[in-house]
């Protein structure tokens, strides 16, 4: 196995008063997708908002592509090769769609048959081109969110629970869209609760409580083992849907 | 007996105690160990500053909103007295009746802007604030026919506060116990317990929300408090207050007028004395408006000196020029509110720890 | 958030982009239902231009000061005394080059005014550069301090223009050809008042275009609504900060240059005076709204004409009447900026 792109050894975080992660040791290996799962208040968000730099790391570091992010700026992070996608979506919904990705490529101006291939999957955005991003739907604001991500080749992405409220056949167009990015090899780092809609497609998988990680290994191994489901996840995760 | 008084809130250093019992005995003895003129006006000045600095404090310091509208209210106190005093007369019951009107108008504004701008936030108060201060001051000084307009209106007092007033025709120590000694005690008394009647406030569970509040609304508000109701009541508090250090400051000056009251210079005047004595503490509000108050009369003085002897290097004359000590004061007050957030009672009780 | 629109509608199908219309309609109904009133169609030509003119400078005036609002969060009620810089460094060019000022020539007027102009921008714009440094940086989120520590700026920087200038009144005679009025009609419009149209049309197109064709513009616009995500796109927020600060505080010393010239007289506390109206007009827009900030300054300044035609009395509180009924009509103003 070549190294890790993204690696969090002993990652404290502390919000306020409030000490939120309690040791992260997570390793995200290349060219994979790694689910991190956990209930509400598991300090999921809060690692990805520490890996992008949005809040800082009290303690432990944090490696990506061989380089120390642990202090780095935000915009240092994202340029590095990084690209996010916040539980909001983060969508400028003042700008347009184009202009939302014109603003995700940081070349200047999106590439044509890169956008060609987004359409692919998320034809709507195409559609509603030239209007403001305030007006889609919130599955259409999801698409945007994870074109915004990938509008330009990044070597991680991370996305903080795209299927949150969205209906099942966008949740199948999302499916596919992860699909087309793991056949590409792009690295993810996927936070999600609904365990179906990543059982499928997730290579590796992390299990956050209580701001630390209680389990990883492989996907298989949970996707198979009721019993490990059963304690780690409880019953809430198979009610979800 | 003390605890009392002061509900439990010491100075908590030994300087500070030293410092404000200094300044207390220097006011409650002012008229005898200070004769003259221009030093009793220094002393009421100084009681009734530190009234309006430490109702300030209860918004600024104890509640975290900036409001630019607290001279509003001290010239409503000060027109209120002194028109009723112009249009009915030196009585006691003009004075009152201007009391009144004065307190009903000031609360009626106070929770009208409360209600209306503290729900957002504090920029947004701060700015609500003042925009209205500004009309209203140009209103007051607009509407000649009832205020005076620039020139204010100048008026008679009750009787027993003329200075032809004598209460014992026999002097005390050299002064005599006329009318203006009267006043000052009429004013000295008046802003000990209005100061008093506010350490009361902050020291109460009341308080207690209002600095919860402060430090974290979200908070305050998930425990169960509604905060615009707080945040308003702690605006017409401070509001009241204010009205009545103006009533009290127009009965010592027998004048009221837009540029002892509403102008804008004595607004910054009090967030300097709050800032620089010290937020969040009502003994910051009456060191900082003792020594204020105090440089302002005597300072200037040494600074009028020191730019005449300099009027061979013109822009350091100028710098030093009397009408300028406001630069000075600025660059303090941006300095304080970097180095010392907590003014000088904060220094002095970190003096102590160490 | 007052976004309208909650329910996805069936099959992809968006209801088109609605512009919001009614804050714009608001101007020329205004205008329409002054007229009556005033009753003389001459009288009103004129008050509506001196209108005009008086909202283009304050809307130049206030523009930066909102967006600076909108991108950080930070609101710097120092703001006045780039206004007061702004005028007074004018006076640098403008009073040597009196003889140019008062020739009988568009082009020598021009030439001395417009160097006036860039030096008062260059300088505010330096100044600004220097007071986000030294005296809002240190603040950032802090909104209490921020405001005491603006105000402690404004102060000082009011009475370092009494150290600089002396503590007297400055007049400021308007170029030669600049002054007295054009009659249309029985109507006389000052052709000052329409050179200051004119100019604050300027500001406010370029200002448009810059803000909706270009990618900085586009970055203000997304940094405005969601700082946190242009940062995660790779862009450095604080830089973008800054531009838009010292291009504001640019922008408020070409203000004080055309409201010194209107006004004829400079005084260093002119700009603290004028904040007043600026803070009412970015209330009344929608603060972070530059086009709310645009109507907002022209109703301001119309009002305020109109009103003090109609009723002079009434014109000492049209302003916070005009705002308090904004604000029940829109709570968060004209133009409510969308913020995360």
């Amino acid at each position: 196995m070549s190294e890790p792109l993204l690696q969090l050894t002993g990652v404290h975080t502390h919000i306020g008063q409030y000490h939120i992660l309690q040791g992260v040791d997570l390793v995200v290996p290349r060219g994979e997708l790694t689910v991190l799962l956990g209930r509400n208040g598991a300090g999921k968000t809060t690692a990805l908002r520490t890996i992008m730099g949005l809040w800082h790391a009290s303690r432990g570091a944090l490696l990506f592509d061989g380089e120390d992010i642990t202090r780095a700026a935000t915009a240092d992070i994202a340029c590095a090769g990084i690209a996010y996608v916040p539980e909001n979506m983060g969508i400028f919904s003042d700008l347009t769609v184009r202009e939302n990705l014109v603003l995700a490529a940081r070349a200047g101006v999106p590439d044509t048959a890169r956008l060609e291939w987004i359409f692919g999957f998320f034809p709507a955005l195409k559609k509603f081109w030239n209007q403001a991003a305030g007006t889609l739907s919130g599955g259409q604001k999801q698409m945007l969110a994870i074109a915004r991500a990938i509008v330009e080749p990044r070597k991680l992405l991370l996305v903080d629970e795209p299927t949150k409220g969205l209906a099942p056949a966008i949740i199948q167009s999302l499916i596919a869209a992860f699909r087309e990015l793991k056949a590409m090899e792009t690295t993810i780092l996927l936070v999600e609760q609904n365990f179906n809609f990543v059982r499928s497609l997730g290579d590796t998988v992390a299990v956050m409580d209580d701001g630390r990680i209680v389990h990883g290994g492989p996907m298989v191994d949970l996707a198979e083992d009721r019993e490990l489901q059963q304690t780690l996840l409880g019953l809430s995760l198979d009610a979800h849907q | 007996m003390m605890t009392r008084i002061l509900s439990g809130d010491f100075p908590r250093s030994r300087l500070l105690t030293a410092l404000l019992l200094a300044v207390f005995a220097g006011l409650a003895l002012a008229p005898f160990l200070f004769p003259g003129a221009r030093a009793i006006n220094v002393a009421a000045t100084i009681c009734v500053f530190v009234v309006l600095a430490a109702s300030y404090d209860l918004l600024l310091g104890y509640t975290g909103i900036v409001s630019f509208a607290h001279t509003m209210f001290y010239g409503i106190g000060a027109y209120g007295v002194g028109l009723s005093l112009h249009g009915v007369g030196p009585t006691w019951s003009a004075v009152l009746m201007g009391l009144t009107i004065a307190l009903g108008l000031s609360l009626g504004l106070a929770l009208v802007i409360g209600l209306f701008s503290l729900r957002v936030k504090a920029i947004f108060y701060a700015m609500i604030t003042l925009a209205v201060a500004s009309a209203f001051a140009v209103l007051a000084s607009q509407l000649s026919d009832l205020t005076g307009g620039e020139d204010g209106r100048s008026f008679g007092v009750p009787e027993a506060l003329r200075p032809g007033f004598r209460l014992v025709e026999a002097e005390i120590f050299g002064t005599a116990i006329n009318g203006k000694l009267l006043t000052y005690y009429l004013v000295f008394f008046g802003a000990l317990s209005l100061f008093l009647f506010l350490l009361r406030v902050v020291n109460s569970p009341f308080g207690r929300v209002l600095q919860a509040i402060r430090e974290n609304d979200f908070r305050a508000e998930a425990l169960g408090y509604r905060t615009v109701v707080y945040r308003t009541l702690a605006n017409c508090l401070s509001a009241a207050t204010a009205t009545l250090a103006g009533a009290l400051m127009a009965l010592w000056l027998r004048y009221a007028g837009p540029q002892t009251t509403l102008s804008f210079t004595i607004m910054m005047d009090i967030l300097l004395i709050v800032v620089i004595g010290g937020m969040g503490t009502l003994y910051g509000a009456a060191v900082g408006a003792a020594l204020f108050i105090l440089a302002q009369n005597y300072l200037q003085a040494l600074m009028r000196q020191a730019s005449e002897g300099l009027t061979a290097v013109p822009l350091l004359a100028n710098l030093l020029h009397p009408d300028r000590w406001l630069l000075w004061l600025g660059v303090l007050f941006v300095l304080s509110v970097y180095f010392f957030p907590t003014g000088i009672v904060g220094k002095l009780r970190s003096l102590k720890r160490e | 958030m007052t976004t309208t629109v909650t329910t996805p509608p069936p099959d992809g199908e968006l209801p088109r982009l609605r512009l919001d219309k009614a804050p714009l309609l608001v101007l020329p109904i205004l205008a329409l239902l002054a007229l009556p009133l005033i009753g003389s169609f001459p009288t009103w030509v004129t008050l509506t231009v001196a209108g005009l003119a008086m909202g283009m400078m304050i809307f130049i005036m206030a523009s930066g000061l909102t967006l600076v609002f909108g991108l950080m969060d930070v609101l710097n009620f120092g703001h006045g005394a780039f206004v007061s810089v702004g005028a007074f460094t004018a006076t640098l060019v403008l009073l040597p080059m009196q003889g140019w000022m008062q020739a009988d020539s568009v082009l020598m007027n021009l030439t001395a005014l417009g160097l006036a102009i860039a030096l008062a921008m260059l300088v505010t714009g330096l100044l600004g550069w220097a007071f986000e440094r030294i005296v809002v940086m240190p603040v950032y989120g802090q909104h209490l301090k921020q405001i005491l520590i603006t105000m402690g700026g404004m102060i000082v920087a009011e009475q370092m223009i009494h150290v600089v200038w002396g503590p007297d009144q400055i007049p400021l005679p308007l170029p030669a050809s600049f002054r007295g009025a054009l009659l249309i009609g029985d109507a006389a419009i000052e052709k000052y008042r329409l050179i200051a149209v004119a100019v604050g049309l300027m500001v406010f197109v370029s200002m448009f275009l810059v803000l909706n064709r270009t990618k900085i513009g586009l970055l203000i616009r997304a940094g405005v609504e969601n700082g946190e995500m242009v940062e995660a796109l790779g862009y450095r927020i604080r830089r973008l900060f800054v531009g838009v600060f010292v291009a504001g505080s640019a922008l408020a010393g070409l203000g004080g240059v055309l409201w010194g010239l209107y006004k004829e007289t400079l005084t260093a506390a002119m700009g603290s005076d004028i904040m007043v109206l600026v803070f009412i007009v970015i209330i009344i827009g929608g603060l972070g709204s530059v086009g709310g900030c645009f109507i907002g300054a022209l109703l301001v300044a119309l009002v305020a004409n109109y009103t003090g035609f109609l009723a002079p009395k009434i014109a000492l509180v049209s302003n916070i009447l005009l705002m308090v009924a904004v604000l029940l009509w829109r709570p968060q103003g004209l133009y409510p900026v969308a913020k995360r």
